[in-house]
């Protein structure tokens, strides 16, 4: 299907990532734009009139966030979340390591919104490249003046600095990798006081998503009433949804909000595989519930694939076809919360670690009828008891997929082996 | 300690407001010159912070890619990651077993490889996929795992924070 590309623009031009390349298409036209025609608090202003939501996973409203920040006099710093780990999403990666200065850019038009004077851009560790791509672009934009003291003449200075994770999926909660950028472990802190208030240093804090921050130059350029006349009017504007998994073009689709889920996996990522029917969906990333194939006419927007029984999330959206066995599948996404447990509450260094040893047991065929009635115990041991969301994270996949799933659990159990073999791997189709 | 690394810690305390987030880069640094963070180096480190040896230990043991231990030369990482396992990367790291002879957290005798599992490494698109050295590789054939060891023949570009 053709597309428009705004987040994503420019991803078929060559060597878009140097600076001359990106001048020629228009780069840092927006930032001209608002550093000319925008005070700080208009572009505030725009950003929430554009109803632009944090694209990290929690969709909280931008502009909403950036109005938190006190007027206090102190020290203000923008951290950009570039921590992206959540199986099923490769979004921000494709924006960093392709088109890095678009992302700069946004840096900066945020950064003279907010009136942050530093800003730091924490990058996964496991993006070697993605940081140098940024690095990169940070250095080329200081020597054209977009960057540093007093930028295009406008009197605005700001500093921003690439800062590199070292494997750790829970940098990506926004208080752990303060902590990590401040030098400790990440380990989440207590909230309030939120960011805003108590972030960085102690100083007030935006912390924004990769994403949410590429779509500031498009909203500058083209206006909060252009961003406003896609999607609904809760959950506006375009979205990168990364497809994975059982389809036949799996890539990232940049569609409107609202877009149906079906038309995302038939019309965008060429539907299943071939011969193959879906079996559920996984629609935000791994922490969020399946939908069933009795979903797929859901709209892609927060709302509604909440009142479908998920969550948008990340936009990470993974297709299980029938050949996948659920247990192995849920299996393998708990596993990955039990790795990146930061173990600093019980309930989610436990569980996650309980959880996975019995769904292994369960799905190499040595399992009870008891076992079944575990894990749901220990998923209602970690629901709502956890410090920070990880531990329910790990439960949206469990959950949804006892419900749905159970006799496949339960046939695990009775013929003491994976009915399917016990292989994710379609070993016919590949 | 390496007579540098002074100078490094210097280079990246004066790039933060608080001291300690020049720890990472620096362990970062020191890494990729060594290999790895043995605990000498773990208490020179925390000397050159002025901070406990606990504490230094503490943040490098808690990040994945911080070696604690000695590692190979080249480093492989298989993405073990839902969409990666729907596409052979289970098969993959077994192959990848096979042919270096060692299971998966290990390294080769000849201190060439270490083996180990990668949470998902965000490329879903082209799964399965593996880093060497933390280089991407895409869309891997699960019986082709000699790929990751042939392509990697060149010592690896030094990994700068």
């Amino acid at each position: 299907m053709s597309q428009k590309y705004y987040l994503l623009r420019n991803r078929e031009v060559a060597d878009i990532d140097r600076m001359d390349v990106y001048l020629a298409h228009g780069g840092y036209q927006a930032l001209k734009t608002a550093l000319t025609d925008y005070k700080p608090e208009e572009l505030v202003d725009l950003v929430k009139k554009s109803g632009l939501r944090g694209r990290g996973g929690a969709g909280f409203p931008t502009g909403m966030k950036w109005g938190f920040l006190p007027n206090d006099g102190r020290k203000r710093y923008l951290v950009v979340n570039s921590d992206e780990a959540e199986p099923g999403t490769y979004k921000d990666r494709e924006i960093i390591e392709k088109n890095p200065h678009q992302l700069v850019e946004g840096i900066i038009i945020s950064s003279y919104a907010t009136k942050a004077r530093e800003a730091y851009i924490y990058c996964r560790g496991e993006f070697l490249f993605g940081a140098e791509q940024l690095q990169r672009a940070v250095s080329e934009a200081y020597a054209e003046g977009f960057l540093g003291e007093n930028i295009l003449g406008s009197g605005f200075s700001v500093d921003l600095k690439v800062y590199r994770g070292a494997g750790a999926y829970i940098c990506g909660e926004e208080s752990a990798l303060l902590e990590s950028l401040e030098g400790r472990r990440g380990n989440p802190r207590l909230k309030p006081p939120f960011p805003a208030i108590a972030g960085l240093y102690g100083g007030p804090t935006v912390v924004n998503n990769v994403e949410t921050i590429t779509n500031v130059p498009a909203i500058v350029t083209y206006g909060a009433e252009w961003y406003t006349s896609m999607g609904t009017a809760k959950s506006p504007g375009v979205k990168i949804f990364s497809v994975s998994g059982r389809v036949s073009r799996p890539d990232n689709y940049e569609i409107p909000l609202a877009t149906p889920l079906r038309s995302l996996i038939d019309d965008y990522a060429g539907g299943v595989l071939p011969g193959h029917k879906i079996k559920a969906v996984i629609p935000g990333g791994s922490s969020v519930p399946l939908l069933l194939p009795d979903k797929l006419d859901t709209p892609l927007d927060y709302e509604s694939v909440l009142q479908a029984g998920s969550m948008l999330g990340s936009g990470g959206c993974i297709v299980l076809d029938d050949s996948v066995c659920m247990v192995g599948a849920t299996a393998r996404l708990v596993k990955f919360y039990r790795e990146e447990s930061c173990g600093k509450c019980t309930p989610c260094r436990e569980g996650t670690y309980w959880m996975t040893d019995v769904l292994d047991r369960i799905e190499r065929g040595q399992g009870t009828e008891e076992d079944l009635d575990t894990l749901m115990d220990i998923a209602d041991n970690i629901g709502g008891k956890c410090f920070c969301p990880l531990g329910d994270a790990s439960l949206g996949v469990l959950v949804s997929a006892m419900k749905f799933f159970r006799d496949e659990f339960e046939a695990h159990v009775r013929e003491h082996a994976c009915p399917m073999g016990a292989k994710l791997y379609d070993t016919v189709n590949h | 300690m390496k007579p540098e690394w002074n100078q490094w810690a210097r280079e990246f305390k004066e790039q933060y407001p608080g001291a300690n987030s020049a720890l990472m880069p620096l362990l970062h640094r020191i890494q990729a010159e060594e290999g790895w963070l043995s605990d000498e180096t773990i208490h020179d480190v925390a000397t050159l912070f002025d901070l406990p040896e606990s504490y230094v230990e503490s943040v490098a043991s808690f990040y994945s890619l911080f070696f604690r231990n000695q590692v190979g030369k080249k480093v492989v990482h298989v993405c073990v990651g839902l969409s990666c396992a729907l596409a052979g990367s289970d098969r993959l790291m077994e192959n990848l077993e096979h042919r270096l002879g060692i299971k998966e957290g290990q390294t080769t005798a000849d201190g060439e490889y270490t083996l180990l599992e990668a949470e998902c490494l965000a490329a879903c698109n082209q799964a399965p996929v593996a880093q060497v050295n933390l280089r991407y590789f895409e869309g891997l054939d699960p019986e082709r795992a000699d790929v990751l060891l042939e392509s990697s023949k060149s010592p690896e570009e030094e990994v700068k924070p």
